[in-house]
């Protein structure tokens, strides 16, 4: 349905142990149990969706990401994701390197904040961009640490981290060659399927 | 059914069910036989799929719903959420609540007639362990025909039951919920417990236990534990909140001299003397040494995600946020296991002021999560009466 959820889903072998973070309501987790049967588990902080988890029949834990993954292994789960809730976190290069720590791959979504509607919001307005996907005030927003897809990239340079896939979302299949071309520019989310080198 | 208020199971009767064998307890010794006094809510469906255990927690009972006669003002202890369209919903469950041996009310216990001596047990009844509550139950399961319960549910030291359950007999289980519970007893939670029986073995008509042969009943001794208990039972802010330091009687005036008495000391002490006629002290001795006993990893190593990687079950884990007695941090220990176990869990940290009570008492979010994961667990058991069906 949602395609950023199904470009993940193939990036997923059957049977996999997988391990969400911020699961939402348990779109993501209930896609990969019919598509990958996989074994899977979501960690979320939001009342209203863990219930909406428990009522799918995803299992859900209570857990505030903030507080850390101490608690999980090394290398205990093949995957783990995080959907557009990177750059809602304290230390977003932290959060990376403990999804690679717990898991032997990793796969992160996030808004590209290069997006040429972002910067065209602020180049003309001088006002930090709301949007539909991301409608909250610079005060208010739990989106804390914005980055573009080019920034990405280069912090998973410096932690030699390597991208196995990643791929591009946006709007309309117009801006698909777009997108392809300058992705800072065209794509308004980011999915990128990581291992440590 | 008007008589009885919305979403009642109505009107119930207990069974009681004798098991003429010997039962092997964990301690060694031996019972030659035994008695369980049992309720049930809703109808079991043909591929007896769809029945659940209630486990009750220390002071609990067989009568978890419904009312003895129209005329019954208290409904049972866990009415909130058994009935049709509760939680555990009786339209979709057979429920199944039994009184654990070594209790005082129908199941063979301290009360009991020992047939070696012609008395009762009294404090010679034999110690026990959850295993063994579990054994009993696996008895009663037997009995009724029900080879896998679609879940097993239980509070505080029921919860126990439920994971004792889930371990030993994972083929048996298909959920197990725990609610307000833990691995094991910290030592503070021990202390309250010793605090309890001592104070009843300090009352003058405990006679070590004989107090049957001397026709008295400790009952001074057993309403201080049970006050003891309630304490821990309520957290400091619900119980501020509940009765401050309002008077019940006297008055600070100067110059008054009339006996001060504040309304928390009345409502303890209302709750201790109401249990004290109601409980058994060698019960209430022997449930709080099962709960101090308990140790769910003890045979495996001591190592939880070891017992817990035996289970088959998927679990739903709740606690409390202001339960002291089960605190959130226990219930997060067992989460942690079984997520190292790689088992399917569902946790949920509940706001309520009601400190380790509030497994009892009517809360939204509680409920919700709750009655979302039975749901799913009502679907599962139809989907294995159907395919039963096809055959």
């Amino acid at each position: 349905m949602r395609i950023d959820l199904d470009i993940i889903s193939s990036y997923i072998k059957n049977n996999q142990d997988v391990l969400d973070l911020g699961c939402g309501d348990g779109e993501l987790l209930k896609l990969l149990r019919e598509q990958k049967n996989i074994n899977g588990i979501g960690l979320e902080n939001n009342h209203d969706k863990i219930f909406e988890c428990i009522e799918k029949g995803i299992a859900v834990v209570e857990h505030d990401l903030d507080k850390g993954l101490q608690q999980f292994d090394n290398n205990s789960y093949d995957v783990v994701i995080m959907t557009l809730a990177l750059q809602a976190m304290q230390r977003p290069d932290h959060v990376l390197d403990e999804m690679l720590r717990i898991g032997n791959e990793c796969i992160v979504t996030f808004p590209n904040f290069g997006h040429w509607r972002a910067r065209l919001h602020l180049m003309l307005y001088g006002e930090m961009p709301v949007s539909d996907l991301l409608p909250y005030q610079w005060y208010d927003t739990p989106n804390i640490h914005f980055c573009t897809v080019k920034d990405f990239e280069n912090l998973c340079a410096t932690k030699n981290i390597s991208v196995i896939h990643k791929e591009m979302v946006y709007e309309n299949t117009m801006t698909s060659f777009l997108c392809k071309m300058l992705p800072n520019l065209f794509s308004e989310t980011a999915i990128y399927h990581l291992t440590r080198n | 059914m008007d008589e009885f208020p919305q979403g009642s199971v109505g009107l119930v009767q207990p069974k009681i069910q004798r098991f003429d064998e010997p039962l092997h307890l964990a301690n060694g010794r031996v019972l030659p036989d035994f008695q369980l006094i049992y309720e049930t809510y809703g109808e079991l469906n043909n591929a007896k799929s769809n029945a659940v255990l209630i486990c009750h927690a220390l002071s609990g009972d067989h009568h978890a719903a419904g009312f003895y006669s129209k005329d019954d003002k208290q409904p049972g202890w866990w009415d909130n959420y058994i009935g049709p369209g509760k939680a555990i919903d009786t339209n979709e469950f057979f429920v199944v609540s039994l009184n654990n041996i070594g209790g005082c009310n129908g199941s063979t216990g301290p009360l009991t007639i020992n047939e070696e001596t012609g008395k009762p047990w009294g404090a010679d009844f034999p110690t026990l362990r959850v295993r063994d509550w579990v054994e009993t139950q696996k008895h009663l399961a037997d009995m009724l025909g029900i080879k896998r319960w679609a879940a097993i549910v239980g509070g505080s030291l029921g919860g126990m039951q439920a994971m004792r359950w889930a371990i030993e007999y994972p083929d048996r289980v298909g959920h197990c919920v725990v609610i307000a519970s833990a691995l094991k007893l910290t030592a503070q939670n021990i202390a309250f417990n010793e605090t309890a029986r001592q104070a009843i073995m300090a009352d003058p008509n405990f006679f070590n236990g004989k107090y049957y042969e001397h026709n008295s009943i400790p009952k001074n001794g057993l309403a201080v534990a049970r006050m003891i208990g309630h304490i821990t039972y309520l957290s400091s802010d619900g119980m501020g909140e509940k009765f401050g330091r309002e008077l019940r009687s006297g008055s600070f005036s100067l110059g008054c001299d009339d006996p001060l008495e504040f309304e928390i000391e009345s409502y303890l002490r209302y709750q201790g003397a109401k249990f004290s006629t109601q409980f058994d002290a060698n019960s209430y001795i022997l449930m709080t040494r099962a709960l101090d006993y308990f140790d769910l990893a003890r045979e495996y190593q001591h190592n939880a995600i070891d017992a817990f990687s035996h289970a088959m079950c998927k679990f739903l884990v709740i606690s409390f946020t202001t339960d002291w007695r089960f605190s959130p941090k226990r219930s997060k220990e067992i989460v942690q296991a079984l997520l190292h176990a790689k088992k399917s869990v569902s946790y949920a940290e509940i706001e309520s002021s009601h400190g380790h009570d509030a497994f009892l008492v009517p809360n939204k979010r509680y409920n919700d999560v709750f009655n979302s994961f039975m749901k799913n667990v009502a679907a599962d058991s139809k989907s294995i009466n159907t395919k039963q069906g096809e055959h």
